[in-house]
């Protein structure tokens, strides 16, 4: 059952091999990608219930043990990104099947996307599996460098030109990524987050302090997290519909696990409490006020995704295994709410012709499916009760009152209040372009459109399409599985509680890589002329 | 630890450099940013392997001679991202070049010809089609009368002979065009 782990990772980039030399074979090539994610949902799925029966799965890959050969470990958190990240990459993949159908393949060259899109898939599935900080890192890799190419599909002025602003702030963020692994690897003579975890705490304040902000800033960069946030809206939009919808979902959520996992594995004592409390706050408040402006559909979109990163945050800032759980379930809900919002905004392009508030108008009753598909995802993001968004908000703000400092009031409130703007600026959006009748939309006037702000890349309303029965059936089954995160959100939530209690305490996951205990490593420490660090 | 302070001083000014390089609008200087600052990184993380020593091969000599390979390996795969993502950028750039000398007209390609009228290509595409019937009429004829002859002279001066048979064919076939405008 161990294969199963490094087999997750191969078969996407096998099949991208394949979906590569079938470039001229279109409908092959779709089979090929279509059944290697289905594939590797099977088998996360698999795993999942495997690692949550048996406890930790750990695989030392060409049998070198654990602090000089490659590890990979799937822990519970592991396999439920694995689960969600594999769903979410196959019904994205399904909606841009049949955008490909109805385009009759010419806006996008088909015979690129599918091998660069499993690339995607096995970089992701490679950084949740990682074991050490640097397979993490080639896992990043691997998927940013195939997000490159995606965002800069066709190679359009506009794409070209947001996309090279992407890819310097990824590279940036990167090597400041490499650089964290070279210092930690002189600080604490080895990369296997197994046994920084257990040399982190012995290094002085002041090491520890400088090595958790690199790496904090490296993920929040790829997180979207406040300061570091601006090239997300810009960049996101541009991209093709999928693409969007799958970047949304599924990068971002990258670094918020990256985040997670470091946070939890190397400073238990949750050290850096008080700056993620306040870039959290600062996340959510300038992300949602910049959602309000927009009149584009898919840039408030991409400003509400930067904001609810701040959600996930604040709960690793709390830090008790209450809030890691909350802070679980809701990337989990984040994930699948947001891609099927992003998908909704593609079919809004498609049937309205653009995705601007100001020039649609009438979608109700033109397409009343496409209605109701965003208007539910709109309340779920919003975190209108029963949905899964105001389960996960509940859960958090309950996590943070039972530590109760002063500033975590502050976030609830913030939280609160970031919430009610979410809801705001999606029912304005719901109102506009499907409530408003067709004939008001010229000469409309209203406080409500005031204050929007056009996309710079506006360009009108351009009706070219039409949309395919599977991008329709592909987006209502991802909201329907959002509704099933609310109607099963008591054992969601209770495996994400299991899953927080694994990683809650370091001692779990030294454990599972290291079952012989890690005393004898250090004596035994081959080839190192390693003096100083850890002593 | 111990390092080398000459690869501490090369590590910083690469830093400094690049940082410095990255922050300017020509693509292709932010791409030389991006070497630098890839190749400092790429030397920290060899700095971190301490102290030099012999190579970390077991051949029998003492394992505390020898050097920290695992950095090495590190530096390796970061060399080789480093040259996959340069290799991206550098075609980016000369896209976006591409873009900003000719804009969305550099895609489409010229015909060249695009003056010709439908008449004009029809008459050469005929007469083209006229020279091929003439000349594999030639080749029969030279294969129907003296196929089993081998010898080299009698081959090249057949050939001629339906070189000159060709053009008089082609002159031919023109004509009759040329009477017809």
């Amino acid at each position: 059952m161990t294969a199963l782990v490094p087999l997750i990772v191969c078969l996407p980039l096998l099949g991208a091999a394949v979906a590569l030399m079938l470039g001229q074979r279109r409908r092959l090539q779709v089979l090929v990608s279509v059944l290697s994610l289905a594939a590797a949902t099977v088998m996360s799925a698999v795993l999942l219930a495997l690692v949550d029966r048996f406890g930790t799965v750990v695989v030392q890959v060409g049998g070198w043990e654990a602090p000089w050969g490659i590890v990979l470990v799937v822990d519970r958190l592991s396999a439920i990104m694995l689960l969600i990240s594999a769903l979410m990459l196959l019904g994205v993949l399904l909606f841009a099947v049949g955008q490909g159908i109805v385009d009759g393949d010419t806006e996008t060259p088909v015979s690129i996307f599918h091998p660069t899109y499993l690339v995607l898939a096995a970089g992701l599935f490679n950084a949740f599996v990682a074991g050490d900080l640097f397979t993490m890192y080639v896992g990043f890799e691997m998927l940013l460098s195939a997000s490159y190419v995606l965002l800069t599909l066709g190679g359009t002025g506009a794409r070209i030109r947001v996309g090279i602003t992407y890819i310097v702030v990824s590279l940036v963020s990167s090597l400041l990524f490499l650089s964290a692994i070279a210092l930690i690897y002189g600080a604490t003579g080895t990369v296997t987050l197994a046994l920084i975890a257990e040399r982190m705490p012995d290094l002085p304040a002041d090491i520890q302090l400088i090595l958790g902000l690199l790496l904090l800033i490296a993920f929040g960069v790829k997180a979207a997290v406040f300061p570091m946030s601006f090239w997300l809206p810009d960049s996101y939009p541009t991209a093709p519909a999928p693409v969007t919808a799958v970047f949304a979902g599924l990068l971002t959520k990258v670094g918020v696990y990256a985040i997670l996992r470091t946070q939890t594995l190397f400073f238990p004592d949750n050290q850096f409490s008080m700056p993620l409390m306040i870039v959290a706050g600062l996340t959510l408040l300038v992300g949602i006020l910049g959602a309000l402006a927009q009149a584009d559909i898919k840039r408030l979109l991409s400003f509400t995704l930067v904001s609810h990163i701040g959600y996930m945050l604040f709960g690793i800032a709390i830090g008790t295994p209450l809030a890691i759980a909350a802070t679980i379930f809701y990337v989990v809900h984040h994930i699948t709410v947001q891609t099927t919002l992003f998908l909704a905004a593609g079919l809004i392009d498609r049937v309205g012709g653009t995705t601007s508030l100001s020039r649609l108008g009438g979608l109700l009753k033109s397409s009343p499916l496409v209605a109701i598909l965003f208007f539910l995802g709109a309340l779920n993001l919003g975190g209108i009760p029963p949905f899964s968004g105001f389960l996960g908000k509940i859960a958090l703000f309950q996590a943070g009152t039972i530590v109760g400092d002063p500033i975590i009031y502050v976030l609830i409130g913030v939280g609160a209040l970031t919430s009610l703007l979410t809801l705001y600026a999606l029912a304005r959006a719901w109102n506009m372009a499907f409530w408003r009748p067709k004939k008001q939309v010229k000469d409309y006037t209203s406080s409500m459109s005031a204050s929007l702000v056009e996309d710079p890349q506006d360009e009108g309303i351009v009706l070219k399409k039409t949309v395919s029965p599977l991008m329709v059936g592909t987006t209502t089954s991802m909201l329907v599985l959002a509704l099933g995160l609310t109607v099963f959100a008591g054992p969601i939530f209770d495996l994400a509680t299991r899953a927080a209690a694994n990683i809650s305490s370091p001692s779990t996951y030294i454990d599972a890589v290291f079952p012989n205990g890690t005393g004898s490593i250090a004596d035994s420490n081959v080839g190192t002329n390693f003096e100083g660090g850890a002593k | 630890m111990s390092a080398s302070l000459t690869l501490v001083i090369v590590m910083a000014v690469m830093y400094a450099a690049g940082v410095y390089v990255m922050l300017e609008r020509s693509l292709t200087r932010v791409l030389i940013g991006f070497l630098l600052v890839g190749n400092a990184t790429n030397l920290l993380i060899f700095i971190m392997s301490g102290r030099p020593g012999s190579s970390p091969i077991v051949t029998g000599s003492s394992v505390a001679d020898m050097v920290d390979p695992i950095p090495q390996v590190l530096m390796l795969t970061a060399i080789v991202i480093n040259f996959g993502i340069t290799a991206l950028l550098l075609a980016l750039i000369y896209r976006s070049w591409w873009l900003a000398q000719l804009g969305d007209e550099g895609d489409t390609l010229t015909d060249e010809h695009a003056t010709e009228s439908a008449d004009e290509a029809d008459a050469t595409f005929r007469s083209s089609s006229d020279d091929d019937d003439a000349v594999a009429e030639s080749i029969d004829d030279f294969e129907r009368g003296d196929g089993a002859t081998s010898d080299e002279d009698t081959v090249s001066s057949k050939a001629d002979a339906a070189g000159s048979a060709g053009a008089s064919a082609r002159a031919a076939s023109k004509k009759p065009e040329g009477d017809a405008r």
